[in-house]
């Protein structure tokens, strides 16, 4: 009996250590600190990333609408709710507030909880913050992005605490929920053509369109083999549509994402109304690379 | 075999018959605002054609259109809004019930507008520039109103 109990003990302290391995969050690799470290940032590319990567959506105050002023979209006191299956996600200040925000943060702690999800005391964050995209992201881009992050304005409203229960509030716990679903590895396969290529990393690196655009399995991951194939609306009854949408010209795409107007003038609505807010501020080419990029899937059932 | 084969044609028969009596029952109030919406986006789209270059810019087709545009808002559609026609409670409808907690900021996304429609009446008709400057404030009025009360498809 005794040797039965010692053996439980053991292989409980077992399972126990090498869940504490497994989900040990990790620093990023040492190249992308390097990259990180000798690039000089560039603040003008650091704001096309801004809105290509679309954390105004999240980290500006919920109450904004298509029509709301840049500079309202540039401060970022959080406060967006997110509900899931889950529990409720509130998104953080992000803004360059000492306390309330980040103001007091280095580079590479942006860099590893924008890149690598983990905060600068080491825990995970929740996958609501896309930063499962955004491992993909060049560092340098990462490093324009925090030279941008400085001369955005110190907003003081405090975060708010999410509501979410138990297992899920343990954040070690994600480091299951990391090896299981967090993949840096292009979806789509690299492409010699540059507007395509820079249509990958747009969709697949900054704008995060597949996080709402792609089905997720019971454990919340994206389900890659059904990439940006529609997906059930998560703050809703309705369904995000299949992308490219059916019939619509690289032309229409392009034009929604500049305007919000579909190819019949209706005018988008729902979560995507934030997205075109963001996707009307970046250049032309880069619309039309993202139209291109969508395209290629048209082959793909349904689409 | 050919039974099953039967009984799926006349289950996906009958699936198919009642989906078009769902859509002639439909409730009149949801069949008045769709075609509402659909007269604003007939002459918004002759307004975005031309801003997105995709029809040749004239000034009496585009004046006329934001002047429709502009009459459209002030049209009093309250009773197509009635109580109980949300998305929750009938099918082929997708007004979010929020419109019915928020009827205050509903009737000010109609304002909003009027207001965008009004400055787009006073512009369409100038020329091309003048159109293209007022089209976003316009978008962005419809957008507005879909981003917190309408659902997804
Ligand atoms: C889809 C919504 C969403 C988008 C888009 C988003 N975030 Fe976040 N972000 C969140 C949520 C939710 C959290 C909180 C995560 C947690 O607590 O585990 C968060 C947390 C953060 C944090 C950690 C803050 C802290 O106090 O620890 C930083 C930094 C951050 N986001 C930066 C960004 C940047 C930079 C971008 C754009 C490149 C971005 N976010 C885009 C939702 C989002
Ligand atoms: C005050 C709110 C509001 C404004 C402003 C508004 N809409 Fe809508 N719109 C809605 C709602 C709510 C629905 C969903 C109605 C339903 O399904 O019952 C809708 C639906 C639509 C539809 C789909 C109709 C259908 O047959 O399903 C189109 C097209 C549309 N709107 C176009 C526009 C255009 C174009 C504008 C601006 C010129 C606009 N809307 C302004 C609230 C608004
Ligand atoms: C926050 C969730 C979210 C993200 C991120 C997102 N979308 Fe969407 N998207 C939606 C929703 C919801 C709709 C339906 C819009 C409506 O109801 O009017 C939509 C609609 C669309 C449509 C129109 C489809 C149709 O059939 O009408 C296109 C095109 C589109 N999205 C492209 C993109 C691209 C490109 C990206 C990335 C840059 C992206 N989306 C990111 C939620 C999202």
């Amino acid at each position: 009996m005794r040797r039965l109990i010692g053996l439980a003990l053991g292989l409980g302290a077992a399972g126990a250590a090498a869940f504490w391995l497994l989900t040990r969050p990790a620093d990023l690799p040492g190249d992308t600190l390097a990259r990180l470290q000798t690039h000089t940032g560039d603040a003008t590319n650091g704001e096309a990333v801004f809105w290509a990567a679309g954390c105004a959506s999240c980290h500006a105050a919920p109450g904004l609408d298509m029509a709301s002023p840049t500079g309202d979209r540039l401060r970022l006191g959080g406060g967006h709710a997110f509900v899931t299956p889950f529990g409720t996600f509130r998104a953080p200040n992000v803004s360059m507030h000492p306390t309330e925000g980040i103001g007091a943060w280095t580079l590479e702690q942006f860099a590893q909880a924008v890149m690598a999800g983990v905060s600068p005391q080491g825990a995970h964050y929740y996958p609501a913050f896309p930063y499962t995209t955004y491992a993909r992201a060049r560092p340098e881009d990462i490093a324009d992005l925090w030279a941008f992050w400085q001369g955005l304005p110190a907003v003081d409203t405090p975060s708010q605490p999410h509501d979410i229960g138990f297992p899920f509030s343990v954040r070690r716990g994600l480091g299951l929920w990391k090896l299981l679903n967090f993949d840096p590895a292009f979806v789509a396969p690299p492409s010699d053509d540059p507007q395509l290529a820079r249509g990958r990393y747009l969709v697949e690196a900054l704008g995060h369109c597949a996080e709402c655009h792609t089905p997720r399995d019971i454990t919340g991951g994206l389900d890659r083999s059904q990439w940006l194939a529609g997906a059930a609306n998560p703050a809703g009854d309705g369904r995000i549509p299949a992308l490219p949408p059916q019939g619509w010209s690289a032309g229409n795409i392009a034009a929604y994402l500049q305007s919000g107007f579909t190819p019949e003038f209706d005018v988008v609505g729902g979560s995507m109304a934030d997205v075109i807010a963001n996707m009307s501020r970046i250049a032309p080419e880069d619309r039309d690379a993202i139209a291109g990029y969508l395209l290629a899937f048209r082959s793909s059932p349904n689409r | 075999m050919y039974k099953k084969a039967a009984l799926i044609a006349t289950f996906a028969s009958l699936s198919l018959s009642s989906a078009a009596f769902a859509d002639e029952q439909a409730d009149p109030n949801v069949n008045a605002r769709h075609a509402y919406m659909s007269l604003l986006a007939y002459n918004l789209g002759v307004l975005g054609g031309m801003a997105q270059a995709q029809m040749p810019y004239d000034s009496d087709m585009a004046a006329t259109a934001a002047a429709n545009l502009h009459a459209l808002s002030q049209v009093d559609t309250t009773r197509m809004w009635a109580e109980g026609t949300d998305n929750f409670s009938l099918d082929g409808t997708r007004a979010l019930p929020a419109i019915w907690e928020n009827p205050d900021d509903f009737v000010a996304r109609f304002a909003a507008l009027t207001t965008a429609s009004e400055a787009m009446a006073a512009a369409a008709g100038t020329d091309l520039a003048s159109l293209q400057g007022a089209v976003g404030a316009l978008g962005a009025s419809c957008g507005g109103c879909h981003r917190a009360y309408r659902e997804p498809e």
